[in-house]
């Protein structure tokens, strides 16, 4: 095979993975994994990327999609005859067997000859750093010993790719740190493949050549660690990926953008007026004097954190937050200002929510599994509601309005949440949210997954289950396409 | 005032019971055993079982039929927990419920039951006691062998088998190297509920009519002919069999693996 295209150790394809009770763990996955990288695969728990690990290995079938194993297809093919080995989350090491025998399950299976299996089997507990331990049995063995042995248990296969299911989750945290720095050197030494899942940023921070971060099914960003961590894609991934400040702003001029009631130069070239987030890092703003600051505000609280102070300052509505190795004091009124380079901007995600909905003969809108009533009137020109309360156009004849598509447009500004579940508006419970200095942005998802964007100023818990309150005069309603046909 | 016990005073009514219902018990069988008529120690009886040809041609006949049961409900009841317990049936419940019913039915029913249907089958019972002895038995002790089997592979760890498979085993190694060895301690439990009942219980032979004796219908006869002391003897080396064959199975079972999965 040509070596520029067998680069690509392995290449997953337009993966989608839907389970039998309709859930959409993996959405349109598309990743090359270069021989000998170290990728990881980082999100909160439920972004699929459990998932996606296991399709590489086998025990899941993808619904759609290849992956290629140095260019040819092994979607079909079962876990064993895949050249890939796996480290499981709690190890899966085989009670029956000692620790030679585990150790030996995939050299015995391949018929070699007792004295390779010996000398294999050995040279895989050096690596991990048990030597002699063949004879004892896995009970008796610490939790990082068990994670060494399950990790000699897959290298010891010599496979192409090492698939590790957050295999450090198990462990302490110091152990965990001493664990990481070995992982990293067994990469090295043994050049193979290593594909790692985890939930912990600094774990995929420090030892990954390529972080993909997922969240709900999908790939939010691929890049370096440096990558990720300063070139946040969107604000998902700067909200994840350590500590940020992130604000609403405005571009005003080109590389000039407003947010925090004041003007920044920034490196981003957006087109003016456009709606955008923007990141700070907390360890990117300087302290000033007052007078000397971009913005002023005043400090609310420092937290002495070791490294450095954690510094929130109150400056208008909006609250910043700040990592420093100097302590200011409570009640102080700083100045604050941010080099160009320390402001990342990213176009807005969403400020409008845009669904097709249905109109009742009761004058209400359905979309996303909810009603709410609406103004007709604006929607049909010249019409009005008659003193029948029925709906009538400018000739006084009455607008039959059931079955109408339209499409609701909402702005995020004009959705309130409650916990009366019983209004008949939309419910869903809460799948994201975002501080943003004076609100939190949440997206709300629906059974149907259907998303809807909303800010609000209080703190509500992801997962929680909420219906949603929308003001009849925000919503704005026009005739779907294939609406215009009906209205005639 | 509050009543308050220690755990001394707690472990007191266990104590009796142990003391009436098994430690007494077994002093009797013992004294018996081991006393002829007239009271005196002997260990005649013991002599007598292992020289008269009787008895050890029965003891033998009955380690044949549960040698034999035991295997049918093994070959029977592995396939129907393993299937039940590790495939994505909806109704799984309902399914072992089936399998488990026949033991709500009361014993005398069931094997009447089995009598009329191998009555139509055979014709003449007696033409073939030992099968019948067979078919009775591991139709009766199926359910034993079901149960502990279901409880063992219904919890092994599906990482196990991935483990397996992604270590290059296909289905059968899989089975034979990993699911067949962890559920050892549910069939050890299934093979000892079935074994011993499938020695002694003489009940399922006279109802279907058989001339043939088990180690049971042994201690039966001896007991209606007011024989309490070689009657004893035969208990006595039953429950030697029984001591024997658990702690063979029992090297079987490592420390770690419970033997805990009796139901």
């Amino acid at each position: 095979m040509d070596r520029s295209l067998s680069e690509n150790i392995i290449e997953l394809k337009g993966i989608k993975k839907r389970f039998d009770d309709n859930f959409e763990a993996v959405r349109d996955f598309n990743l090359q994994v270069k021989k000998g990288e170290f990728v990881t695969f980082l999100g909160p728990s439920g972004c699929g990327k459990t998932t996606t690990l296991r399709m590489i290995a086998g025990f899941d079938i993808q619904t759609e999609g290849q992956i290629l194993l140095n260019g040819e297809d092994i979607s079909r093919l079962p876990p064993n005859e895949r050249p890939i080995n796996t480290v499981f989350q709690r190890y899966a090491l085989f009670p029956h067997l000692n620790i030679f025998e585990n150790i030996a399950f995939g050299l015995k299976l391949k018929k070699l000859p007792k004295e390779e299996i010996r000398r294999k089997v050995r040279h895989a507990l050096e690596i991990v750093d048990l030597e002699g331990f063949e004879r004892r049995s896995i009970a008796t063995l610490s939790g990082g010993q068990q994670q060494r042995v399950a990790i000699a248990r897959a290298i010891v296969n010599e496979p192409e790719i090492l698939l590790l299911d957050e295999p450090l989750g198990a462990l302490d945290l110091k152990m965990r740190k001493e664990m990481q720095l070995e992982l990293m050197a067994m990469h090295r030494e043994l050049g193979i493949t290593f594909i790692y899942v985890t939930h912990d940023q600094e774990e995929a921070l420090t030892m990954s050549d390529k972080v993909v971060v997922m969240a709900d099914g999908m790939i939010q960003q691929v890049g370096t660690p440096e990558e990720i961590y300063n070139e946040p894609k969107n604000v998902f991934v700067a909200d994840f990926i350590g500590e940020s400040n992130i604000y609403n702003g405005r571009m005003t001029g080109e590389r000039r953008v407003r947010f925090c009631g004041a003007d920044f130069d920034c490196l981003d070239d957006m087109p003016p007026g456009a709606r955008v987030d923007v990141v700070v890092r907390p360890e990117d703003i300087l302290m000033t004097a007052p007078e000397a600051g971009t913005v002023t505000g005043v400090v609310n609280s420092v937290i002495f954190k070791g490294m450095h102070y954690e510094i929130i300052v109150a400056s208008g509505d909006n609250e910043i937050v700040i990592q420093s190795t100097k302590s200011v004091k409570e009640g102080d009124t700083i100045g604050m200002c941010v080099e160009p380079d320390g402001i990342h901007v990213i176009m807005a995600e969403t400020n409008l929510n845009i669904f097709e909905g249905v109109l009742t003969r009761n004058y209400t809108v359905v979309f996303a599994e909810g009603e709410y009533e609406c103004d007709l009137t604006k929607l049909y020109e010249g019409s009005a509601i008659n003193s029948e309360g029925v709906l009538a156009d400018a000739a006084g004849n009455e607008i039959y309005t059931d079955g109408v598509k339209v499409s609701v447009r909402i702005p995020v500004g004009a959705v309130s949440m409650s916990d009366d579940i019983q209004t008949g508006g939309i419910c869903g419970h809460i799948i994201s949210l975002i501080y943003k200095g004076d609100h939190y942005h949440y997206i709300v998802r629906t059974k149907s997954e259907e998303d809807i964007h909303l800010h609000d100023e209080y703190l509500w818990n992801e997962n929680d289950y909420v219906s949603l309150r929308i003001p009849k005069d925000r919503i704005e309603l026009s005739f779907a396409a294939d609406g215009e046909e009906t209205e005639g | 005032m509050k009543l308050r016990f220690s755990r001394k005073q707690l472990g007191i009514p266990y104590a009796v019971f142990l003391v009436c219902f098994v430690a007494a018990p077994l002093l009797v069988v013992l004294y018996y055993a081991f006393t002829n008529g007239e009271g005196r120690f002997t260990v005649q009886n013991f002599a007598n079982f292992f020289t008269s040809p009787n008895t050890i041609g029965t003891l033998c006949y009955s380690l044949a039929v549960a040698v034999a049961a035991t295997f049918c409900c093994v070959v029977i009841a592995y396939p129907t927990a393993y299937i039940l317990a590790r495939s994505n049936l909806r109704r799984k419940t309902v399914l072992l419920v089936l399998f488990i019913a026949p033991m709500w039915i009361n014993f005398t029913l069931r094997v009447a039951a089995l009598k009329e249907v191998l009555t139509v089958l055979e014709g003449n019972l007696a033409y073939h006691p030992f099968l019948n002895t067979v078919l009775g038995m591991t139709y009766d002790f199926l359910p034993f062998m079901i149960l502990p089997l279901y409880t063992t592979l219904e919890k092994l760890d599906d990482s196990y088998l991935e483990a397996a498979a992604d270590l290059g085993a296909d289905g059968v190694v899989t089975f034979l190297k990993v699911t067949l060895p962890l559920s050892m301690p549910g069939l050890i439990s299934g093979v000892t509920m079935v074994f011993l009942p499938s020695m002694t219980n003489y009940v399922i032979l006279d109802m279907l009519y058989n001339s043939t004796y088990i180690m049971g219908s042994l201690i039966g006869s001896y007991f209606n002919a007011y024989d309490w002391h070689s009657g004893s003897m035969i208990s006595i080396v039953l429950l030697a069999i029984i001591f024997v064959i658990t702690w063979a199975t029992n090297g079987f079972g490592e420390e770690e693996t419970s033997r805990g999965a009796i139901l």
